[in-house]
């Protein structure tokens, strides 16, 4: 029995069945990791506690006690989500060493579900990049071709799942970086309407576009987590009171009846031919499975990525205010309490962070906002707008996820502007608000390729019931690396 | 769009971000380079648009304004972060300067 590929719906099932104790199948995480991680560079710590915990699972199982929907499953937590006593560092020097005094929302909730908790996964710095080789702890390898990055920010979240370390691991998304990541390894990734999970306890880089979400193997995984971390906390008052849910009749339905839109201003030069090709063969084959497919318009697409690298660095350079080296994290003394606060910050933040502070700080600045800030957040509105008008016509809009597969560690490194550019197609369900799913469609080269479904607020049970059909029809979702 | 050295000072001066004199041709470039591409948006009229203030669909979301507490533990793991305390307080440094003036 291969547990390194197996789904949460199996894993459950064959515990429930007495086929699997929790204790194996953690064990059996642990021992891959420990043969892979020194190499792949996912996990940046694994706690140990984690087989006693499965061994509790197995205890209240055989007992005959009713558990949660995760009972003994191993999940693995992106660095900037908080789990009380764990060290929690958003692979940034700034704040190593940090121990985390309480429960992320989603933290407890995964608990609450029976989840065994496996370690942290590798990130980039304070979640600001897009292949995760700003981590202060190095860059993770994709699992698909070593070579190669696994994407990011939630780039050791989404190797973990690749390289079978867990069957789903937790990460966040401001700009894509679930969905990115979840298509350079070939892993699905979902990002939640904002306000469907409660954003308590996650570090935050742009608070109005974080969300938390699931990377996982299949769609039908996805809506299991989700609908165990989604829903109203009182400690985020952005989340959202929700009335129904996800995971009933999402694999009875073929997609008779439901019109799906391709949005011309996506399917532009830049894009990779292959990316194309697969993504085209995946929309043939949802219009096989019952769909009709329409072209839809979001003339504002291109002003997209600008927009966003205004909004984004402008609240990042406000959330990272709160480091200020003398509440936790990195200390650096200096002869006065100012020169203390940017010796602190100047010394522990890492170079991609401060570029995102001073452009945040300088667009916000005296003299500078209106051109700015004010001009991305009037802009932001045209594109939400652009998605209301098109969903009106449309059930889901399909895109590709990233315009190129996973590209060489080093190769964009030292141009910002060009590694912004591969997550021109993930920005703008952030600034729209929207849920969208990325789930593997094939492969070039031996390299994943990712389609992205976006759809209306609250509405994942579209996006997922779209993703599960195709994963019935195809089987892109079930390879995995040598 | 560039910066001149000036404002690159002045920026990092406002972020409280110490930067070496050798890092400041680098912030001009790379800065300037996105500042040039996010110029872009000066493309659009956006005269009669409103702004997106809310990225949920609520504001003035209100509650009790009672004390709350915390568990001990908690409490003393955020204690634990300070970088340097005297018993369970943050100390830092004078915030005024100590004039007479």
């Amino acid at each position: 029995m291969d547990v390194s590929t197996m789904t949460i719906r199996e894993a459950r099932e064959k515990m429930e069945a007495g086929e699997l104790t929790s204790e194996a199948l953690v064990k059996s995480c642990l021992e891959r990791i420990k043969a892979d991680n020194d190499d792949l560079h996912i996990m940046l710590s694994v706690d140990e506690q984690a087989l006693e915990q499965a061994r509790k699972i197995d205890e209240r199982r055989a007992a005959g006690e009713s558990l949660g929907p995760l009972a003994g499953i191993p999940v693995a937590l992106k660095d900037n989500l908080l789990v009380e006593g764990w060290e929690v560092t958003a692979a940034a020097q700034v704040l190593e060493g940090h121990i985390s005094s309480y429960d992320a929302t989603v933290v407890s909730r995964l608990k609450k579900a029976g989840a065994i908790l496996i370690g942290r996964t590798n990130m980039d710095d304070a979640a600001m990049g897009s292949s995760t080789e700003t981590s202060h702890y190095g860059p993770t390898k994709n699992p698909w071709d070593r070579t190669k990055v696994p994407g990011g920010s939630s780039g050791g979240s989404a190797a973990a799942v690749a390289a079978g370390f867990v069957p789903v691991a937790l990460g966040s998304d401001t700009g894509g970086s679930v969905r990115q990541p979840a298509s350079l390894c070939g892993v699905v990734g979902l990002k939640p309407t904002y306000g469907r999970v409660s954003r308590y306890g996650l570090i935050a880089l742009a608070s109005s576009l974080d969300q938390i979400g699931p990377l996982t193997r299949t769609v039908e995984d996805a809506a299991t987590v989700l609908e165990v971390i989604e829903g109203r906390d009182e400690h985020d008052a952005t989340s959202v009171e929700l009335s129904n849910t996800t995971v009933p009749e999402l694999l009875e339905k073929d997609l008779t009846g439901m019109t799906l839109g391709l949005p011309k201003e996506y399917f532009i030069e830049g894009m990779d031919p292959e990316v194309k090709k697969a993504v085209m063969e995946a929309v043939a084959e949802l219009e096989h499975a019952g769909a009709k497919i329409v072209d839809v318009s979001l003339p504002h697409a291109e002003y997209a990525l600008a927009a966003y690298y205004i909004i984004m660095p402008a609240e990042a350079s406000s959330n990272l205010g709160r480091f200020d080296g003398l509440r936790y994290g990195y200390h650096s003394s200096g002869k006065d309490l100012q020169d203390t606060y940017s010796r602190s910050r100047g010394e522990g933040f890492g170079t991609e962070v401060k570029r995102r502070i001073m452009l945040g700080s300088y667009t916000l600045s005296a003299g500078y906002y209106d051109a700015y800030y004010r001009k991305a957040l009037k802009v932001r509105s045209l594109i939400k707008k652009d998605f209301d008008e098109a969903l009106k016509t449309v059930d889901a809009i399909v895109t590709p996820t990233s315009p190129s597969v996973a590209w060489g560690i080093g190769e964009k490194f030292n141009d910002p502007l060009t590694m912004y550019l591969s997550d021109i197609y993930t920005i703008s369900a952030n600034l729209a608000t929207v849920p969208a799913l990325s789930i593997p469609c094939g492969f070039s080269d031996g390299l994943p390729i990712g389609l992205q479904i976006m759809g209306k607020p609250f509405d994942e049970h579209t996006l997922l019931r779209i993703g599960a059909v195709y994963q019935q029809k195809t089987d892109w979702h079930t390879k995995t690396p040598a | 769009m560039s910066l001149s050295n000036e404002e690159i000072r002045h920026i990092a001066k406002l972020a409280r971000l110490h930067i070496n004199e050798e890092e400041i041709e680098d912030y001009r470039e790379k800065l300037g380079s996105i500042l040039e591409y996010v110029e872009k948006l000066q493309e659009l009229n956006t005269d009669d648009v409103p702004e997106l203030q809310h990225a949920a669909d609520v504001s003035n979301v209100l509650r009790e304004d009672e004390i709350q507490g915390c568990e001990s533990a908690v409490r003393k793991r955020a204690i634990d972060n300070f970088s340097n305390r005297e018993g369970d307080l943050l100390k830092v440094q004078a915030v005024f300067e100590d004039r007479t003036e």
